[in-house]
């Protein structure tokens, strides 16, 4: 490897290789960033992108390459000298504590202190200077952090690098929990911080993002950078693409074909509500139709399909499955009826993650292929295999650990569990969260296939890009009431932003 | 993906041989392995101290006949912390069964020919504790260590009373001969574990119960939004370990001849230890009834070690608790390790 010119640099990361029991993780891995930048890190699930970042947190030891700090070369032992050295983390599970106060938060760990003893006070005005200085001087420092929202969470762990006196800070993938409003509002706070000469690791995998946010972009593929340092301005992005898949994409959305007038319906949901969180929700699903719910994060989008799966129980109002009612609150009743929920979070609501991907394919069904209730787990094999065909699961291999797969390929079990379910109404929340583009193309293609089979499909999302792609009618929903349905043909995103900011005015 | 690629399928009957072993090891062996080295090194330090009195064949029953009684508790326990819960009360309740069986003799509700009846109450206030534990834990909402804790104190108090807390001896013949017997040379009260082990076993590895228990454990939101019974099935795993604790009741009645509220005091904490050395995770969504079976014999094999070589049972009680750290250490380093590949 041929060393580079280091004095412009920050940081520069060298040849970085990293492997786990024999899997190569890192392949060498190259990384610039210079002070005042916004340095995008790009690649799909499992390229090596949080591999990497725990390596410049210190939280992983390389097994080889050269890390170099302005200039001069270094070694990462642990976190608290990556703190030392100025490097701070914002994990995308906010690491912060719900129980204490913004200050506390902040502090954790370097309290202000004389033998013991705190000092409040002190402590107290200088968060509100880190606050001002993250344009949020109207916080309350003694607020507690659990009645926060994400983004306000998210300020709170940028506060906290701030502290530490950090000169660059790394961002996984902090939009994902946010919606439009509040994305504007980080990028904001990324631009002055970046003003202030403190570069910014910022990793992602939406692409509308990072050109509007990216000063430059190193893309890994497969643990290793495919390009170091490019200018964001100057990469078209059909060559993004091509960098982070190896291969050309053109149609994200599969096309959609009309659901014929005579197709049964199979969910009707008539006078839904739950008392506080929305109120009179009435729409139709027929087979083979995609119905998509849009709305900001809290809209109620979330908890009106746990409403219909009976995760929740309905305060009134009636959900139906082709013409026979549901109990309310029944998870079971709603399943046996054919029924089947995807999660929003897909790793706490939706996975079993140290068992294998066979036993979640077969979550909801592993009874039935029991005899005498005696567990029949070559069946269940099977089956699975049977799907990891059909869904083109990738590693193919039924007996691996699910928390190892992708997210994309976590979201293909669930899929797979209720289609061997046999079920027919399909709820799907945020499918493609935390899946990356190569992928998303292929849970897009999968769902409309699903809905060509003649299931009927609900998909709620907070891009409202996807839901307008994917479904064939569009509920728009602000705060808990529906406030127009649509055939999406007839409105475009612009359309459905206005309607929710009306809706959350009025 | 690409048509290029010509790579084998890795599964099949044709396996090779290092992948059959490293199988073995990361698979329920691999997770026994360790345990059955501690086991083997014991036996190894109590034929160095003990000799020919310890690696006499009369010994060995010794030592399984004394940890059958908190095997099958323990047994019990495995399902329950598998499931993500845990039962404290299982202590109290072997006083409570052990008070209510002799009573029923006492009474004369049970004769010499109908001694079976005071098994069956036993057994089944055992269960009827562990069924209000359940409903309490699934439906009140009350974590289970406050609702065990509970039962812990109502039960060893309502045996006080119901005993008056005096000792109630049994001498029914027909019950003690059976209990006090053996079959092919091996004490009906290890055959009792050895049974309870088999079940057990064959219940959580093998049966759609054992895999809702696992699922539970795991994620018990995911359990539920995938449409199992969580709450039901929740209310069935303590009754099972009820069950296991009113068997314990009749073991340790027949064992001592007498029913008395303070039977059973501290097996609790004995059969939480042998769960967690055996390899269980407190934590949930994994259980191994080998593994608990190991450790219920480490226990047993140490304390006839410590009793063959006279020492008091404070010293017993401090190496014990060196011991339950340092396996739960090494236990915890083995499941890293076949948990990584």
């Amino acid at each position: 490897m041929i060393k580079g010119d280091y004095s412009t640099s920050l940081l520069s990361m060298r040849g970085i290789t990293k492997s786990f029991a024999g899997v190569k993780a890192l392949k060498g891995v190259d990384l610039d960033v210079r002070a005042g930048e916004v340095h995008c890190v790009l690649g799909q699930n499992g390229a090596g992108k949080s591999t990497l970042i725990k390596v410049l947190s210190g939280a992983y030891q390389p097994d080889g390459g050269e890390i170099a700090w302005n200039g001069e070369t270094v070694t990462i032992p642990d976190p608290v000298a990556a703190l030392e050295l100025g490097v701070a983390t914002m994990y995308q599970e906010l690491d912060v504590v719900d129980g204490l106060t913004i200050t506390e938060n902040i502090y954790l760990g370097h309290e202000l202190s004389t033998a013991g003893v705190l000092h409040r006070v002190a402590a107290n005005r200088r968060t509100r200077e880190l606050l001002t200085r993250l344009g949020h001087g109207d916080l309350n420092p003694n607020r507690e952090v659990g009645t926060l929202s994400a983004a306000g969470k998210q300020i709170v762990s940028m506060a906290r690098a701030l502290s530490h006196d950090a000169k660059l800070i790394i961002m996984d993938e902090p939009s994902a929990v946010l919606d439009s409003e509040e994305v504007n509002n980080l990028f904001r706070v990324i631009h002055e911080l970046t003003e202030q000469g403190i570069a910014i690791v910022y990793i992602s995998h939406r692409l509308e993002e990072i050109r509007q946010i990216g000063d430059r972009i190193t893309v890994l593929k497969d643990g290793a950078s495919m390009a170091s340092g490019l200018a964001v301005a100057d990469t078209p992005t059909p060559e993004l693409i091509r960098l982070m898949t190896g291969r050309t994409i053109e149609h994200v959305f599969p096309s959609r074909r009309p659901v014929p007038a005579d197709a049964p319906v199979l969910l009707e949901v008539e006078g839904l509500a739950l008392r506080g969180v929305f109120s009179e929700v009435d729409f139709t699903v027929r087979a083979g139709e995609v119905v998509g719910l849009a709305g900001l994060v809290g809209s109620g989008r979330s908890e009106i399909l746990e409403t219909i799966y009976g995760a929740r129980k309905a305060t009134a109002g009636t959900v139906s499955v082709a013409g026979s009612k549901l109990r309310a609150g029944s998870v079971r009743h709603a399943v046996n009826a054919g029924i089947g929920l995807s999660p929003e979070e897909r790793k706490s609501q939706g996975l079993l993650l140290e068992e294998p991907v066979y036993k979640n394919v077969t979550l909801a069904t592993f009874a039935r292929y029991a005899r005498i209730s005696v567990l029949d787990e070559r069946r269940e094999r099977s089956v699975a295999r049977e799907q990891i065909d059909a869904l083109e699961l990738r590693p193919a291999d039924p007996d691996r650990t699910t928390r190892n797969l992708s997210g994309g390929n976590q979201q293909k079990i669930l899929l797979a569990r209720w289609v061997v379910e046999g079920s027919r109404v399909l709820l799907l929340d945020e499918p493609t969260r935390g899946v990356d583009v190569g992928a998303r193309s292929e849970i897009y293609a999968l769902i409309r296939r699903l809905a060509d089979a003649g299931n009927a499909i609900v998909v709620v999302s907070s891009e409202i890009e996807e839901v307008l792609g994917l479904a064939d009618r569009l509920l728009v929903i602000a705060e808990g009431r529906v406030l127009t349905t649509t055939d999406s043909d007839s409105i475009d995103e612009h359309g459905v932003l206005d309607l929710v900011m009306k809706g959350t005015a009025a | 993906m690409s048509e290029t690629t010509t790579t084998p399928a890795p599964s099949g009957p044709g396996e090779s041989q290092p992948n059959v072993f490293r199988r073995f090891l990361a698979g329920s062996a691999g997770r026994n392995l360790g345990l059955v080295i501690a086991l083997v090194l014991i036996v190894i330090v109590g034929a160095i101290t003990g000799g020919e009195r310890f690696l006499d064949l009369g010994n060995f029953v010794t030592i399984v006949r004394y940890g059958s009684i908190l095997g099958v508790v323990a047994i019990g326990m495995t399902f329950v912390i598998t499931a993500g819960g845990i039962d404290l009360s299982v202590g109290s309740l072997m006083g409570l069964t052990s008070v209510v069986a002799s009573l029923s003799w006492v009474q004369t509700a049970a004769t010499e020919t109908t001694w079976v009846l005071m098994v069956v109450v036993a057994i089944a206030v055992g269960g009827l504790a562990g069924f209000i534990n359940g409903i309490v834990i699934a439906y009140g909402k009350v974590v289970p260590f406050i609702a065990t804790l509970a039962m812990l104190v109502a039960a060893r108090g309502l045996a006080e009373i119901f005993a008056n807390k005096s000792t109630q001896v049994v001498n029914v013949t027909g019950f003690l001969q059976f209990f006090r017997g053996d079959l092919l040379g091996i004490p009906w009260l290890i055959w009792i574990f050895v049974l309870a082990a088999v079940v057990g076993w064959f219940l959580l590895a093998r049966t759609t119960y054992g895999r809702r228990t696992i699922a539970i454990g795991g994620n018990y939101e995911a359990s539920r939004l995938a449409g199992l019974k969580v709450k039901r099935h929740t209310v069935s795993l303590y009754v099972l370990s009820g069950l296991a604790a009113g068997i314990a009741g009749v073991m340790i009645l027949a064992r001592t001849n007498a029913g008395t509220s303070t039977h059973g005091q501290l097996y609790e904490l004995d059969a939480i230890a042998a769960v967690v050395v055996g390899g269980t995770l407190l934590v949930g969504g994994r259980g191994t009834i080998v593994g608990t079976v190991l450790g219920v014999l480490i226990f047993s094999a140490l304390t006839n070690i410590f009793t063959m070589n006279n020492l008091n049972i404070s010293t017993q009680q401090v190496i014990k608790g060196v011991i339950i750290v340092v396996a739960v250490l090494l236990q915890q380093r083995f499941a890293a390790r076949s948990s990584r590949t």
